[in-house]
């Protein structure tokens, strides 16, 4: 395996993939990796689609341009299936996440012949059950850590753990919903 | 010993501010430096430093607070980008003129227009000969430590001049990386304590601040300035060894990558250095003499020692992240070209310009800057000197 990985997120303005990729960088750190975790805006704006990218690997990092051949894809709102390139540079050997409500039948047409690996998440049911409210990066950021094999599953949520206690010092009663969002969707992710 | 962390180049720089503890931050927000100031007014908030927080309401007035501060005896500075910079325009000169050693954490970004949130370096480079020293990062270690060396630059007592501690917007402001933070006391006994000589505050010797100057005396007040600059390139690396005893980490007036047998060199400032040195890695893997030279002060500009890194290559491109609309290149470019021409260089140099308003930097791209300069070699003429890289036609 490359001691480099890359993954390229796909979300809109006020969705969370920009903090879902800091969250990364930051679990990934605490596991003691070079990592990077950096968004790229268009309009600022909510809705609007933006990206966000990681990178992680045992060596200094010092490029500093966007990812072009990524070995994952995180999709974090299916709706930009339709207008963004999601799966352009996707490394056939990586993975594709959706977060989706619909089946992976009923995605595959829409990723222009990626031969890859396709992951689903229902984000949205993950997040409602743990949480109550739609927070889809908390749910996104566990799936793509299994898909990706970054770290254990269990140094994951031990990390998290302690990363939402410092996050959610002022508001602690959000913590175990977040963290029961990302044990479930380490089990959801398909 | 430092503490390893992983942090925005905006975070950074706003801890380094919270360790040196200013007297005065005025401050106005805009992207994509807005979260200096605000890291910093929940450091306020939280009473981690007991400096003067002044909220203004514009550019302008931020800058003014703090050279008023500043003529006051205080250690004071501002942060702003981009058009934010440009609304200081008169306020620059006047801290400079003034010989105020104030700070400035610049992020750098676009002018406009078209209107643009990403990096390019048109707004400090349009502030190059505003009389203050510049400085700038390639990560954002670097903008950290820049930092935390900044003060002990401008106030030193043979150049009192303001400083600006530039970073690349969002590609390092907004970038979360890793970094070796330095404990809270060691900073702030490395910045130490600010004894300014001459102040407004002080009632046992009142003076003047700002004051006209008739023809008989403007001169002479400019040619004192340039000699505060001249000065400056000693401080620097003064202040740089003096950083390397507290942190290890070793700064110049530049960096030199790959450059002891190098026969093609690129010059460049800011992040995409970062990415040149994946290029060139790649291609010495190859076997090709290729290098780097990334600068770290750029005002003053140290042409002499530039020149003498430059001395032994056949090629150079020199890299501007600006537009000079000289129809000849850029400002680094021009001022390379200058030091190479009083050395009497006969390297073959190039002049890009390249990433305005946030266009990106690929190692792909700078691998072919570097193939433009074995061509050049082989032809044994620049060709075309003012070029563009990764422009569509």
């Amino acid at each position: 395996m490359s001691n480099l990985t890359e993954i390229r997120w796909h979300g809109r303005g006020g969705q969370g993939a920009k903090t879902a990729a800091l969250l990364l960088a930051d679990v990934a750190f605490q596991t003691g990796k070079y990592v990077q975790g950096f968004p790229e805006y268009g309009p600022e704006r909510m809705g609007a689609p933006i990206t966000a990218y990681n990178r992680i690997s045992d060596k200094q990092i010092r490029v500093h341009s966007n990812i072009y051949e990524p070995q994952y894809v995180v999709v974090v709102d299916e709706s930009l299936l339709e207008t963004v390139d999601v799966t352009r540079g996707l490394k056939k050997d990586g993975a594709i996440l959706v977060n989706t409500q619909r089946t992976k039948e009923e995605i595959i047409p829409q990723l222009k012949g990626y031969e890859g690996k396709v992951y689903i998440i229902d984000a949205h049911k993950v997040s409602m059950a743990t949480m109550g409210k739609y927070f889809p990066n908390t749910p996104l950021l566990a799936a793509i850590v299994k898909v990706a094999g970054i770290m254990e599953e269990d140094i994951f949520l031990k990390e998290m753990e302690a990363s939402f206690k410092h996050k959610f010092a002022s508001k602690p009663e959000v913590i175990d919903g977040n963290m029961a969002a990302l044990k479930m969707a380490m089990q959801e992710v398909r | 010993m430092g503490k390893r962390e992983r942090l925005s180049g905006n975070e950074a720089v706003a801890i380094a501010l919270r360790q040196i503890n200013p007297d005065v931050f005025p401050a106005f927000p805009i992207t994509p430096s807005t979260e200096i100031p605000q890291y910093f007014a929940s450091f306020v908030a939280n009473g981690q430093v007991d400096t003067e927080f002044i909220t203004v309401e514009s550019e302008h007035s931020s800058m003014s607070a703090t050279i008023g501060a500043s003529a006051a005896g205080a250690r004071a500075l501002t942060a702003t980008s981009s058009c934010g910079l440009a609304y200081m325009w008169e306020e620059l000169y006047i801290a400079a003129s003034n010989r105020l050693p104030l700070a400035l954490a610049l992020v750098n970004r676009a002018l406009s227009g078209p209107i643009n949130i990403n990096c390019d370096h048109s707004d400090s480079m349009g502030a190059r000969d505003a009389g203050w020293i510049q400085m700038y990062a390639e990560n954002n270690q670097e903008a950290y430590d820049n930092m935390v060396q900044a003060f002990r630059i401008s106030e030193h007592k043979d150049v009192r001049l303001p400083i600006m501690i530039c970073q690349d917007g969002f590609i390092t402001s907004h970038a979360v990386e890793n970094i070796e933070l330095l404990e809270d006391d060691v900073v702030k006994n490395f910045v130490g304590e600010y004894e300014p000589e001459n102040f407004l505050l002080n009632t046992k010797a009142s003076m003047a601040v700002g004051p006209y100057a008739i023809t008989d005396y403007y001169m002479e007040a400019k040619r004192n300035q340039a000699e505060g600059m001249k000065n400056a390139v000693a401080v620097v690396k003064e202040v740089a060894a003096e950083f390397a005893q507290i942190s290890g980490r070793e700064y110049g007036l530049f960096e030199e990558y790959c450059m002891e047998d190098a026969e093609r060199a690129v010059v460049m400032i800011g992040s995409a250095a970062g990415t040149t040195k994946d290029a060139i890695d790649a291609l010495r893997a190859k076997g090709e003499k290729v290098g780097l030279i990334k600068i770290r002060l750029y005002r003053p500009f140290p042409a002499e020692e530039i020149a003498e890194a430059l001395k032994n290559v056949k090629a150079v491109a020199i890299m501007d992240r600006a537009e000079g609309y000289t129809n000849h290149g850029g400002p680094l470019g021009a001022d390379v070209m200058s030091a190479l021409f009083r050395a009497r260089s006969q390297a073959l140099a190039v002049n890009y310009i390249y990433g305005l308003g946030g266009r990106d930097v690929r190692v792909e791209d700078m691998e072919g800057v570097f193939e433009a300069l074995k061509q050049i070699t082989a032809d044994g003429d620049a060709g075309e000197t003012y070029r563009y890289m990764g422009i569509r036609e």
